[in-house]
């Protein structure tokens, strides 16, 4: 397989990608096709050595968008709304938490009869059709053309229903910060949701994601969808690999390829609250681009049975009219 | 006879039962009905189930819009000859097109090839619950002043 230049790919893939982000903000022109510019990430699990540089340049690079909560905390209502407060605890690093956005999980898996572990870096999937920007009630979570799924931190409520909704169950709440601050504090909101944003302001730059660029193992390729896709499979292909993130969710902008089955995978890693799985994952709004289709035909069924039961009764009435009665 | 034609009692009685449904699924989208304890109520968990109230919010949209289609249809073919519109249907209209035309626009959002920008995903997402803050308000005083949406044409 060709070996794409890191530097040379990133370079031109970003460019194009950040003049797309900068041009994509007029309304309604930004209604576009998303596939054609989304990027997505490559995971070569088999390479990560675990040496967590990924994590630290991650708290690095996106300190000034952690959470700074005000404390105490505003007494909330009713009593079983919990404060979720991470701001003492900002050094764990085994998990997901508001402060750690990318983490190192491990398994330790057989491969050719010998025992390995392997480590994987975990963080947001960036979903091509996410559950939690297509169900956040404000349009705090959304999507960007570039693929990446992002919270706005300003509008953010902390209500954790794209948490509730996310099939990994990625974000993570802080309290005491954010916009329910300025608002009904004890009685709506409980902070602000917090995850990858995959580095979206070092994109609109052509600067690659932290994570990608201090790894010292190349473990991450980001680049156009369909390029990591083929990319992932010539890579499965090369080790007699597996491939997660092609169909999960309906497709991910997160790849991952692993020398075992992730199914293997899933049971050798330590799951729970902010360590997510790897399952196979059906598409979660599949129900919504199904029903969307019959809210189009709903109006001319509605219609045409109208024309069905009023068409003879305006006949008769045109009739009687036409008679001058 | 024509009275018994249009509006028909069934129509509304089933518009009125969406309205409703459409009210607390849409409401059910904040994350409001677990945290004060209404989905704590036996027989109303599902409150708190987002995949849920958002599918039954879609199908009660297919039922609406198909509602929509009957009345609309069946008011220039026979209900115009006898009735006409009163002024709060006119408001009702509006407001009615306003709700469903940012709804369209969210269901649009959530497919899975259409991006907006941001600014608009927002505007979007809130003026869809302030218009149906409005409707609801609106609905309430027209309630109280007993003005339908027809009238006999004199
Ligand atoms: S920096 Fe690279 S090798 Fe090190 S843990 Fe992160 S992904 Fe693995
Ligand atoms: S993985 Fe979860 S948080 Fe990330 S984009 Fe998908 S649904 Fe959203
Ligand atoms: S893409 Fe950026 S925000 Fe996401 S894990 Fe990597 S460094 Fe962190």
């Amino acid at each position: 397989m060709k070996k794409i230049s890191r530097r040379s790919f990133l370079k031109t893939t970003l460019a194009a990608a950040g003049a797309v982000g900068a041009s994509g903000l007029a309304l309604p022109a930004s209604v576009q096709g998303a596939d054609p510019k989304e990027l997505a990430t490559l995971i070569d699990i088999r390479k990560c050595v675990g040496c967590e540089a990924c994590v630290d340049a991650c708290k690095e690079v996106n300190a000034s968008k952690f959470p700074e909560p005000e404390k105490p905390f505003p007494k909330m209502y009713p009593s079983r709304v919990r404060a979720a407060d991470w701001s003492e605890k900002r050094d764990v690093q085994d998990r997901l938490t508001p402060y750690t956005w990318l983490f190192i999980q491990s398994a330790t898996v057989t491969i050719n009869g010998e025992e390995q572990t392997l480590t994987i870096p975990r963080r947001c999937m960036h979903c091509q059709n996410p559950p939690c920007a297509d169900l956040c009630p404000w349009g705090a979570a959304r999507k960007l053309e570039n693929g990446i799924t992002r919270i706005d931190a300003d509008i953010c409520m902390g209500g954790n229903k794209c948490k509730v909704v996310c099939p990994w169950k990625i974000p993570e709440r802080q309290t005491g910060v954010g916009l329910y601050l300025d608002l009904l504090p004890s009685l709506a909101g409980n902070g602000v949701m917090f995850k990858c944003d995959r580095c979206y302001n070092r994109i609109e730059k052509g600067e690659p994601p932290a994570c990608i660029e201090e790894c010292p193992e190349d473990v991450q390729t980001i680049g156009p969808r369909d390029e990591i896709v083929k990319r992932a499979y010539a890579v499965a292909k090369e080790i007699g690999g597996y491939v997660y993130g092609e169909t999960e969710n309906g497709g991910t902008n997160t790849l991952y390829v692993s020398p075992v089955p992730f199914e293997t995978l899933n049971k050798a890693i330590e799951k729970g609250p902010g360590r997510p799985h790897f399952k196979a994952v059906e598409d979660s709004m599949a129900h919504a681009d199904n029903l969307a289709k019959a809210m189009i035909i709903a109006p001319v069924a509605g219609a045409v049975a109208a024309v069905g039961r009023f068409y003879k009764a305006a006949k008769s009435v045109s009739e009687t009219d036409g008679k001058g009665e | 006879m024509q009275e018994d034609f249009f509006p028909e009692r069934l129509i509304k009685r089933f518009y009125l039962f969406i309205l409703f449904l459409m009210s607390i699924t849409g409401f059910g989208q904040m994350p409001i009905f677990k945290r004060y304890y209404i989905a704590d109520i036996p027989g109303l968990a599902w409150l708190a189930n987002f995949y849920f109230t958002h599918y039954v919010h879609y199908i009660g949209a297919i039922l609406l819009f198909a509602i929509f289609g009957y009345c609309i249809v069946g008011y220039l073919l026979v209900g115009r000859q006898r009735f006409r519109l009163t002024g709060s249907a006119y408001i009702r209209i509006v407001l009615l097109t306003a709700i469903a035309g940012t709804g369209i626009f969210r269901v649009l959002k959530n497919l899975p090839d259409i991006v907006f920008s941001p600014g608009f995903t927002m505007f979007v997402d809130i003026s869809h619950l302030i218009f149906m803050m409005i409707f609801l308000l609106v609905t309430a005083v027209f309630l109280v002043m007993k003005t339908g949406w027809l009238t006999l044409r004199q």
